[in-house]
């Protein structure tokens, strides 16, 4: 710390003292990023943001909801009647849960395109996976938290499926409800722990960030970094493309919370819970429903349970199911058809989940759920054996290749 | 590099994301069981610019009150909310005074005073069962919320509100129920509610079934959202900044970015 690089007296000295400005420069500011990377790479960013804006409207959202069976759904309609903006915050928060999971399963499939939970990247991918994970209890929770029609007979049916463990399942259920039913007690402890886990998957996020500037940000042709020529700084460059790629996020949400803000929604949450009436149709969100759809494609529950649970550790174990050292799909022509058909797949299974369990729809589910597992147990270890890859370029600063380059390259690629 | 990112996009990858995304949200239709079509009307309010009908809300307030609400409450109403359709105060506070509502005075006892423009509209029935109990067992829904809690709500409302029609032949109605040719199972508890002149209009509007229909639920889609024209109006001066954030961010990008793309 012989010559600061900052000129602020008041930053310096701090910084001498408590070297955050230096860290943020060096993170934020002169971070090396590949100098390639493509508007896909747009969506981890955007996740971030999403995140804060559902703290942030969250946190506001809790200081006028009563988290009590008899006023909850009350509490919620004087937000949207009574208090000032309330109805544009919980729009804003109701739609950014769509678009938080919008982003991130963009992000996932980015990850699985161009391969980036590849060595060295395998905890920042699982630490990933476990974000997701508690994005997925965070997002159910606040679901019931309105205590609609749908809330209500959503965590009626997830929470039961804890039921199929052998022995204890039971008394898990009634240990998470509370009680012997979805009752009052439930909707307290999911409003408690809504409000917390979320601060829990900042921790993680942190985590996430370390580890992905370990290494840096992987880029579309999935090669290392060999040389600052390879890189640019993370500012101005990606700071305004993030800014641009904010903008266009941005529309697209204030086009979804502005005009069309109960078109992800379900009309039965605008109905008050009533344990004595089930609705025709118990539909999750939507960003649950291929997990819906693997749920109800095995005939015995504790079977669906497992597979669904089991499609998500799928992911956790991916960096060692893909046997494959090529990273991007651009140099895997066989690999690349199957990206587009397990997208394909995922879509699928999320238009059989919002169908009845029913007729061909179960056949479909069925089919739908045996390529999931096929593509990544079978295929991902596999595939490799068969596929012949294309030769990968020199660097990223030299993506035309001679071939004694490739040859190297190869050979470099080879011997990790 | 920029040969790779470029390529990517004029393979449509992009566009194929987006489509999928779309495709996504729109196989979310829910739209399991029979499926009813209902007439699709050309409502005031529906669009991205759409406003409410004040002339129409008010006359629907006038069928809420002298044909719904002798079965429907709208307990998440309060009398000031009419402000919003067109009331002047004293308006407001006559009408609200037609009511009562039960207090505790000084003493301790309960008793009836006139509703004031603070309070909630009055229910009909003291609670759920009484409801039930009055209407042959079912029960008549509050409307406070009635055209955002039903898919496609404002046309559903309108349809039900005119769909009775003489059971055919083959189909047993039970007493106390109605045949409508939009309700799910075709057998409702509501008997129909809308005939000619059931409401004389002061601005003399003919009161046909259909027109009292489209009234009463242009002042209920008003009730379930009452911020609707806020929204819309704040909507757009959100998306022309955004506009206008978006191609100045583009042309900054593309300007820091140009040496970059030189190399």
């Amino acid at each position: 710390m012989s010559k600061s690089k900052f000129k602020n007296p008041v930053v310096k000295w701090i910084d001498h003292r408590l070297p955050v400005f230096s860290f943020m420069d060096h993170e934020l500011n002169h971070y090396p990023t590949p100098k390639n990377l493509n508007y896909f790479w747009n969506f981890g960013s955007l996740a971030g943001f999403a995140l804060v804006t559902m703290i942030v409207t969250g946190i506001v959202l809790s200081m006028n909801y009563t988290a009590h069976v008899d006023y909850a759904f009350d509490s919620v309609e004087r937000i949207m009647r009574d208090v000032n903006h309330g109805w544009l915050i919980r729009y804003i928060h109701m739609n950014g849960a769509s678009f938080f999971f919008i982003v991130v399963y963009i992000h996932i499939f980015r990850g699985l395109y161009y391969g980036s939970y590849k060595a060295p990247r395998e905890l920042l991918w699982i630490l990933g996976v476990l974000i997701l994970l508690l994005m997925m209890a965070t997002a159910f929770m606040g679901y019931v938290l309105p205590w609609g029609q749908m809330s209500f007979w959503g965590a009626t049916v997830i929470t039961n499926l804890f039921s199929a463990i052998p022995l204890v399942g039971e008394s898990i259920v009634t240990w998470l409800w509370g009680g012997f039913s979805v009752d009052n007690s439930t909707l307290n402890r999911f409003f408690s722990l809504h409000f917390v886990l979320p601060f829990v998957i900042v921790g993680v996020v942190i985590l996430h960030l370390v580890a992905l500037h370990r290494f840096g940000s992987n880029n579309p042709i999935g090669i290392d970094v060999k040389g600052t020529q390879d890189t640019i700084p993370f500012s101005p460059y990606y700071t305004i493309k993030d800014l641009f790629g904010l903008s266009v996020f941005l529309s697209f949400f204030a086009a979804a919370v502005f005009f069309f803000p109960n078109f992800m929604g379900h009309p039965d949450n605008y109905i008050e819970a009533n344990p004595m009436v089930t609705p025709a149709h118990i539909v999750p969100e939507w960003y649950f429903l291929p997990f819906y759809a693997i749920l109800r494609a095995i005939p015995d529950k504790l079977g669906g349970v497992l597979f669904m649970f089991g499609a998500i550790a799928v992911l956790f174990i991916l960096p060692w199911l893909d046997r494959s050292s090529v990273r991007s799909s651009q140099f895997r022509p066989i690999y690349k058809i199957f990206f587009w058909i397990l997208l394909l797949d995922c879509i699928l299974l999320g238009y059989l989940g919002a169908m009845p369990a029913e007729g061909i729809y179960v056949i479909l589910s069925r089919i739908a759920t045996a390529y999931y597992f096929f593509h990544f147990l079978i295929l991902f270890p596999l595939l490799p054996f068969i596929e012949k890859t294309k030769p990968l370029p020199f660097s990223i600063s030299e993506p035309i290749l001679g071939g004694a380059a490739t040859a190297s390259a190869m050979a470099t690629r080879e011997k990790k | 590099m920029i040969k790779y990112s470029s390529k990517l996009f004029s393979n449509g990858i992009l566009k194929l994301f987006l489509s999928l995304i779309i495709i996504c949200f729109s196989s979310v239709s829910y739209g399991a069981g029979e499926k009813i079509n209902y007439p699709q009307l050309n409502w005031s309010f529906s669009g991205i610019l759409g406003t409410f009908d004040r002339a129409s809300q008010q006359r629907g307030l006038q069928v809420y009150k002298e044909v719904c609400s002798g079965c429907h409450g709208m307990r998440l109403l309060a009398y000031r909310n009419l402000k919003a359709i067109g009331y002047n105060e004293d308006e407001i506070k006559a009408f609200a005074s037609e009511n009562s509502v039960s207090t505790i005075n000084d003493d301790g006892e309960v008793i009836e005073r006139p509703a004031r423009p603070s309070d909630k509209f009055v229910s009909p029935y003291p609670n759920d069962k009484a409801a039930r109990s009055a209407n042959g067992g079912a029960y008549p829904p509050d409307l406070s919320l009635i055209v955002k809690a039903r898919p496609d709500g404002a046309n559903y409302l309108h349809a039900l509100l005119t769909g009775y029609i003489d059971a055919p032949a083959d189909k047993k109605v039970p007493d106390g129920m109605y045949y409508n040719k939009y309700y799910s199972g075709n057998l409702i508890g509501m008997p129909q509610p809308l005939y000619d002149d059931g409401v004389v209009y002061a601005d003399g509007t003919k009161a046909t079934p259909d027109q009292m229909a489209k009234d009463v639920t242009a002042f209920l889609a008003w009730a379930s959202e009452p911020e609707m024209e806020d929204r819309k109006r704040l909507g757009v001066s959100v998306m022309l900044f955004l506009l206008l954030l978006t191609t100045l961010s583009y042309f900054a990008m593309k300007q820091i970015w140009a040496p970059i793309k030189k190399q």
